[in-house]
């Protein structure tokens, strides 16, 4: 095991990645800039910087992945995906079975998000949601410095397209990176901690408030078990069914806003699949229906918090048999 | 008469005889409407013979006549549109985003302007083949108001990508005329915004087309750099079947339908004893076989089941 931060590990898992597979190209605005040492290993064919223009970028991944190529895309920041939307959604997502499988595409999109530095609305959004509800994307979040390693590296050798999702402020957290291969597959959730009496679900950044709270949380007899989701789609049902049935309470917590969002999803498939073992209602912690603030004072109010998410924890409890 | 005019004007009239089948279909109830491509075939024919078997194509929701130029079955082609499961979509994708990997007809949006943003990623894949292969990328003047069209000249022509863009300039963008959406009258001169070369030929004179489109592609396919080539033509159908054309000035189609692109290359070929009418009612007539035949194949073909909702979506 090797300390690294997430951003580290991002691009170890890339030059991983492209030396073990020729097919493996990146390209976005900067990216040759910014990762010089993969450009001088692989060169400029490989490595390119691209103009601002974001729509063409994700539709040359598109074209690309469909004639045999395995591009990752840098994009920046999340919100800039609007303006590449139609190349994701509906040409990545869709073209594959309106081709009858002719053609498939796989291919990355990597995109910054989350808040806690301060780049207001524009440069910051949760946008996970919106690529889950379409069809033929998968999506990945992950938390920890090894799991952006190890799943980064499984979403590159996905058939599929991939949104690949970074939190700005992880990518400055260290971590315990493994020394193998290292791959994890996407679709299978991490259970961070382990307890009787509640599940705390969560993904991204905001698992780490989770695990905080669950270690408050001791200190007040309860229980909790942590679930780090990881991959959005496909979602890890059986790991997220079986801790519900077990403690019979549920709390999601996102830091996306919670109307129609993946918090919404784990709630009714807990509603659906395991309403029986419920003891208490589902509980959702979720960010507010509101644009991302810069100041950050109240960029710090909109995040999910240990003592937030410990204090609605501690109700959930409280409330059921 | 060489071959090659024989093949041009027969490729020519089966598109348009497939145009009619589908209207007649759609007018029957049996078939959804299609985007035509009727007025436009010389435009069509012309690029995709001039293009080398290895050669890729995407193109758009007014696919008819790429496709049946590229050799497409029109049994197939029918069959994809009326929703069968032989079709070279397997009944996903209707008319409008018919692609075919078996002829190299890699992708088609019905997105305007999506096959632009798609193709310089195919060409960067050929060029990192080393293939001597180019991409042919047909789209329309409405296409020419996206801001993909801009996106994609501008990086092919940075990467050197070798890419023929094809705009067949229609003079209709759905259902407003180019005129009141631009003031320019010819998009190639856009090219030059790029850097790269722009070209208009007279879209309805197939031999004219060809010939653009074979110097242009061999241009491409020497320089590696994009060209922009104009075919401006006109389309003398509706935006969608059925369309009673009641926006369109009668004038101006008028005269358009009188430059109508199979019945100018009869007359040249006529004219210049270059063909005998006799030649040209052989053609009709297998034609017509083949869309005869088409329509039985079709119509013969099964429904996909139920189960095939959800297939192909994931790798």
């Amino acid at each position: 095991m090797t300390q690294m931060t997430v951003n580290d590990a991002i691009g170890r898992a890339l030059a991983e990645e492209m030396r073990r597979d020729s097919r493996v190209i990146m390209f976005g605005e900067g990216v040759a800039t910014k990762r010089q040492d993969l450009l001088k290993e692989f060169g400029a064919e490989r490595i390119r910087n691209t103009p601002l223009a974001e729509g063409v970028i994700a539709g040359t991944a598109v074209g690309a992945a469909a004639m045999g190529l395995r591009p990752v895309i840098d994009m920046l920041f999340a919100p800039f995906l609007c303006y590449a939307m139609d190349e994701i959604v509906n040409s990545a997502g869709k073209l594959r079975y309106v081709s009858g499988g002719q053609f498939s595409f796989p291919m990355v999109v990597m995109a910054m998000t989350g808040g806690g530095w301060g780049v207001g609305a524009q440069h910051n959004h949760n946008l996970e949601a919106w690529f889950a509800h379409a069809p033929g994307l998968k999506v990945v979040m992950p938390s920890t410095a090894d799991d952006f390693r190890g799943l980064l590296k499984s979403s590159i050798r996905d058939d599929n397209p991939v949104m690949f999702f970074t939190d700005m402020t992880l990518g400055y957290t260290p971590g315990e990176v493994s020394e193998a291969d290292g791959a994890i597959p996407l679709g299978q959730a991490a259970i961070r901690r382990a307890g009787k009496d509640l599940t705390i679900v969560s993904y991204s950044k905001a698992v780490h408030a989770c695990v905080a709270a669950a270690q408050q949380l001791e200190g007040m007899n309860v229980a909790a078990e942590v679930i780090d989701l990881r991959t959005i789609k496909p979602l890890d049902e059986a790991t997220l069914l079986a801790s519900v049935r077990k403690t019979g309470r549920l709390l999601v917590v996102t830091e996306a806003s919670g109307l129609c969002g993946v918090a919404a999803e784990v709630a009714a498939l807990a509603a659906e699949k395991a309403f029986g073992a419920l003891k208490a209602p589902v509980a959702r912690l979720t960010g507010p229906d509101a644009p991302t603030p810069s100041s950050h004072a109240l960029e710090q109010a909109y995040l999910p918090t240990a003592e937030g998410i410990a204090a609605a924890a501690k109700k959930l409890v409280s409330a059921g048999g | 008469m060489t071959t090659n005019d024989a093949e041009l004007l027969e490729a020519m009239m089966l598109t348009r005889a497939f145009e009619e089948q589908n209207r007649a279909l759609q007018a029957a109830g049996k078939a959804p409407g299609t985007c035509a491509s009727v007025g436009q075939e010389a435009a069509a024919v012309g690029v995709i013979k001039a293009l080398g078997k290895d050669d890729l194509i995407l193109t758009n929701h007014r696919s008819a006549g790429h496709l049946l130029a590229r050799g497409a079955e029109p049994g197939r082609v029918l069959a994809e549109i009326m929703g069968r499961s032989s079709g070279y979509c397997k009944g996903k994708s209707g008319s409008l985003h018919i692609s075919a990997k078996e002829l190299g007809v890699v992708l088609t949006s019905t997105i305007v302007g999506g096959e632009l943003s798609m193709a310089p990623g195919v060409a960067l894949a050929l060029s990192m083949q080393k293939s001597r292969a180019i991409v042919a990328c047909v789209f329309g003047d409405g296409a020419a108001c996206e801001g993909s069209f801009h996106e994609s000249l501008n990086l092919a022509a940075v990467w050197n990508l070798p890419i023929l863009y094809v705009c067949e300039n229609n003079q209709w963008q759905a259902y407003v005329h180019r005129r009141e959406t631009m003031l320019t009258e010819k998009i190639a001169a856009r090219a030059a915004a790029y850097g790269i070369k722009g070209i208009t030929v007279d879209g309805n004179d197939v031999q004219a087309v060809h010939a653009a489109a074979r110097e242009a592609a061999a241009e491409v396919r020497a320089t590696k750099k994009p060209i922009l080539l104009e075919t401006y033509t006109y389309r003398t159908w509706g935006h969608y079947e059925p369309d009673d054309q009641s926006y369109v000035d009668s004038k101006e189609l008028t005269e358009w339908r009188e430059r109508d692109p199979i019945e100018y290359l009869k007359g040249r070929l006529l004219a210049r004893r270059e063909i005998e009418t006799r030649e040209i009612e052989a053609i009709e007539t297998r034609v017509k076989q083949r869309i005869a035949d088409a329509l039985a194949f079709a119509s013969e073909s099964p429904f996909p089941s139920a189960a095939e909702l959800a297939t192909d979506v994931y790798a």
